[in-house]
Order: structure tokens, then C-alpha cells, then sequence
């Protein structure tokens, strides 16, 4: 039963038969649609792919730039940080040091303040010793000679006399004196 | 059988008469209801509206061009990319691909498109079903990649195509033989009629179910016309497989084609 359909179908039209003019149209057709697709839809398609992977690379990189740029700004931030804290030890040594200087000139200062003070002070005492020899010289003749002239009853008032006597006196004292002192 | 011996019993009428390919080939349109062959039809006018539809899709889809793409734009997106970086940089491979997009994409819409229309009602007519439109299709390929061994190896691409490396001496000549067959004969013939067949086929199915449904719905009595439902249901089973199938095929072409293009731009055989 299938035969004759078959058959009848066959013996109207083979489908492996074409119609040349759809081979045609088709041809055709493709072909306007190829020109159109490369003319103008690939291109277009093809530059929206690549503006966007710049975009994004763009993004990127923007992002990348900023990256770095915080991070040389953290480093300055760190090395000034650094820097100050080296410059404030500094200062602070220089105090310090500055500060032991001061110290010391004050204390050498101190130092020979009192020296000076002593040395004058032993200057002073020494002229005053030197005074009160002289002194002693004069009134320990004056005396002596007075005792003397009262003992002996002879005037020895005179005042060259006098004094001739008690530098010899004096003069056998300090040879008596050193003689002592060289025993 | 008890669906078409019922009527011939009943004597009803000349009982159910099932479709034939004469059916797909309609009256042309200019001259209005002159022969099938004879003159421009509904076919021819569908592959220009097919031409005319994705021209539009893809220029429309593609001019916007916003960095965000918009929903129309990501559907032309999706289909452009899905050709370009699944069927062309994957088989081509990645450093020769971009010439041919262009041949890849047209081919791929046009068919998807004039194989859906078989499924769109009121067109209703895979116009790959007519082996014209597959022919010459499958024919372009054919010249392409053909055209494209020419170039890469000169004349020599012939010798190349057809005889094997490594093969011994006594099995060389057979070896040609069937190369030269199943490269330069069956190969354009399966491309088409791959796509043909599977395309015919799918509509005679619909259109026999669809009949025979009418037939068994309107034409019979008793219980038989129950048999109408679950034909008709069978019916719109295979139309939702054939959409499928007119996807499927659509892609099987294209891929095909980049092999074949791969085939011929590659160094060794």
C-alpha cells in the first residue's frame, strides 16, 4: 500500500531534484546577507569586544596606578615619620649633650672661682703676715729697747742706735734660727 | 491501520489520502497559482524575508554598541559570541579564526532562521526542506573550502586532501580511491542532505500527524476519533522535538563547515 504512495509521490516530484531558481534565490539571499554580516555586523560586534577589554583593562590599570600611588604615599608618609622620629632623637641628644656642656663649664667655672677665691685669699693672708711682721719687727724693737734702756739706764733713744741693735739682735735670732733648723 | 482501514470500510469517502513532498511545494506566487518551478514562490520569498529578518537582528543588535549591553543587544551578543568563540576560535583554532566569523555567523543565522520558519505558523515551510536552498548552501562550503586548500597549498592541495600520511604502498591506491569519494563526493552530498532529510523529514512528520489527526477527528466515528487525540498529541510532540532539531541542525552545518575550513587552511592532512 506504501509502494503506491510511495511510488506516486516519487513519479510527481524526486525531492533530490532543485528547483534552480531556490538555488538562485538562495545564492543570492546568502550572499547579501554575507556582505551585510562582514560589512557592517562583525566590525561592529568586534569593536564593542574590544573597547570593552579596554575598558576593563583601562580599569586596570587606573586601579593599579592608584595602588601604587597610595603606596608611595604610605612610604613618604613612613619615611618622614622615620626622619622626624631620628630628627627628635637628635634634638634630644643635642639637649642632652648641650646640657652636660653647660654642666661642666659650670663646674669648671665653680672650679676655679674658688681657686681664684683661695689663691687671693692666701695673697691676702700672706701680706697681712707680712704686715704684721713688719709690725712686730718695729714694735718688738720699740719694747726691747725700752725694757732695755730701763734695765741698763742708758739712753738708747737714739733712734739710729737703736735700730742698729735690734737688726743685729734679729740677725743673731735667724741664724741661730737656721742653724737650728739645719741641725 | 485500523485508522485507515475504517474509512475504506465505511466507503465513505476515498478514505485518507496522507501527505505527499508534493505538498511542500505550493503554487507559485508570481505568476499567481502557476506550477510549482515554474516561477518565484513562497520559498524563494521566504529566504529573502529570512535575509531581510537577520540582517536587520544583527545590524540593530550589533550598532548599539553599549559597553553595558542592553537585552536585545546581549541576545545578539550571546548568538554572535556562541558561533564565533564555541563553533570558530574552538575548531580553527585561535590564530586563524577571525577571517572566517563572518561566513560562520551568515551561515549559521540564515539556516536557524529558514529552519525555524517551519515551525512559525502561517510560514510554516523549512525552506532548507527544498534541497535547493541545502545544495547551495552546502555547495558555497564546498567551493570555500576548496578555494581555501587551494591557497594554503597550491595544486598540491588536492594531493594532500586525498592521500594519507604513513599509509603503505599496497593499500595506497584503495586508500586514494575512497579519500577522493568520501572527501570530494559524499562530503558536500551529506552536508546537504543532512540538513535537507532531517528538515523534510521533521515536516512531513508534523504534516502527516496534522492530517491524519483532522481525518481521524472529523472524518470517523465511534471511539476512532479518541485515536485523533493521541495523534494530534504525538503531533505537537514531534513539533516542540522539531524546533530542537532545526537548532540542532542549524549548528551541526556550521560546525561542520569549520571543520571542513580547518581541514583545509591546516598544514598536514
Amino acid at each position: 500500500m506504501n509502494d503506491a504512495v510511495l511510488y506516486a509521490a516519487s513519479e510527481a516530484s524526486n525531492p533530490l531534484v532543485p528547483n534552480v531558481w531556490e538555488i538562485l534565490v538562495t545564492t543570492l539571499g546568502f550572499a547579501v546577507l554575507l556582505f551585510i554580516v562582514t560589512k557592517y555586523v562583525v566590525p561592529a560586534f568586534e569593536k564593542t569586544y574590544e573597547e570593552r577589554a579596554q575598558a576593563i583593562e583601562g580599569g586596570i590599570a587606573k586601579a593599579e596606578a592608584a595602588q601604587a600611588e597610595a603606596n608611595a604615599a604610605l612610604d613618604e608618609y613612613k619615611k618622614q615619620l622615620t626622619d622626624a622620629r631620628a630628627e627628635a632623637n637628635r634634638i634630644r641628644e643635642e639637649a642632652r649633650a648641650e646640657g652636660a656642656q653647660i654642666l661642666a663649664d659650670l663646674k669648671e667655672k665653680a672650679a676655679s672661682e674658688s681657686a681664684r677665691i683661695t689663691e687671693q685669699a692666701h695673697v691676702q693672708i700672706q701680706a697681712e703676715r707680712n704686715a704684721a711682721i713688719t709690725s712686730l719687727r718695729t714694735e718688738v724693737g720699740t719694747l726691747a729697747t725700752e725694757l732695755a734702756s730701763k734695765i741698763v739706764g742708758e739712753s738708747l733713744n737714739d733712734d739710729a742706735r737703736a735700730g742698729r741693735v735690734v737688726d743685729r739682735f734679729l740677725a743673731d735670732l735667724e741664724t741661730q734660727q737656721s742653724a737650728g733648723a739645719s741641725k | 491501520m485500523i485508522a485507515l482501514a475504517l474509512p475504506a470500510a465505511t466507503n465513505e469517502s476515498e478514505g485518507f489520502v496522507p501527505p505527499t513532498i508534493d505538498d511542500l511545494h505550493l503554487p507559485e506566487i508570481l505568476p499567481w497559482g502557476a506550477h510549482y518551478g515554474e516561477g518565484f514562490g513562497k520559498q524563494m520569498l521566504l529566504v529573502l524575508l529570512s535575509v531581510a529578518l537577520i540582517s536587520w537582528f544583527l545590524v540593530a543588535a550589533s550598532r548599539r554598541r553599549q559597553m553595558v549591553p542592553g537585552k536585545f543587544q546581549f541576545l545578539g551578543e550571546f548568538s554572535y559570541n556562541f558561533v564565533r568563540n564555541s563553533v570558530g576560535k574552538d575548531l580553527i583554532g585561535e590564530k586563524d579564526f577571525r577571517p572566517y566569523v563572518p561566513v560562520l555567523v551568515s551561515l549559521f543565522f540564515f539556516i536557524l532562521v529558514n529552519n525555524l520558519f517551519g515551525s512559525i505558523p502561517l510560514l510554516q515551510l523549512p525552506t532548507t526542506s527544498h534541497v535547493g536552498t541545502s545544495y547551495a548552501l552546502a555547495g558555497i562550503v564546498y567551493i570555500l573550502w576548496i578555494v581555501l586548500g587551494i591557497r594554503t597549498h597550491g595544486i598540491g592541495y588536492f594531493k594532500v586532501a586525498v592521500v594519507p600520511s604513513g599509509v603503505p604502498k599496497a593499500f595506497l591506491l584503495p586508500v586514494v580511491l575512497i579519500e577522493i569519494v568520501s572527501n570530494f563526493v559524499v562530503r558536500p552530498l551529506t552536508h546537504s542532505l543532512r540538513l535537507f532529510a532531517t528538515m523534510l523529514a521533521g515536516h512531513m512528520i508534523i504534516a502527516l500527524a496534522a492530517s491524519g489527526s483532522a481525518f481521524l477527528l472529523t472524518q470517523t466515528s465511534g471511539i476512532v476519533p479518541a485515536l485523533g487525540v493521541l495523534t494530534m498529541a504525538g503531533g505537537v510532540g514531534m513539533y516542540l522535538f522539531e524546533i530542537f532539531i532545526q537548532v540542532l541542525q542549524a549548528y551541526v552545518f556550521v560546525l561542520l563547515t569549520a571543520v571542513y575550513i580547518q581541514g583545509s587552511i591546516s598544514e598536514a592532512h
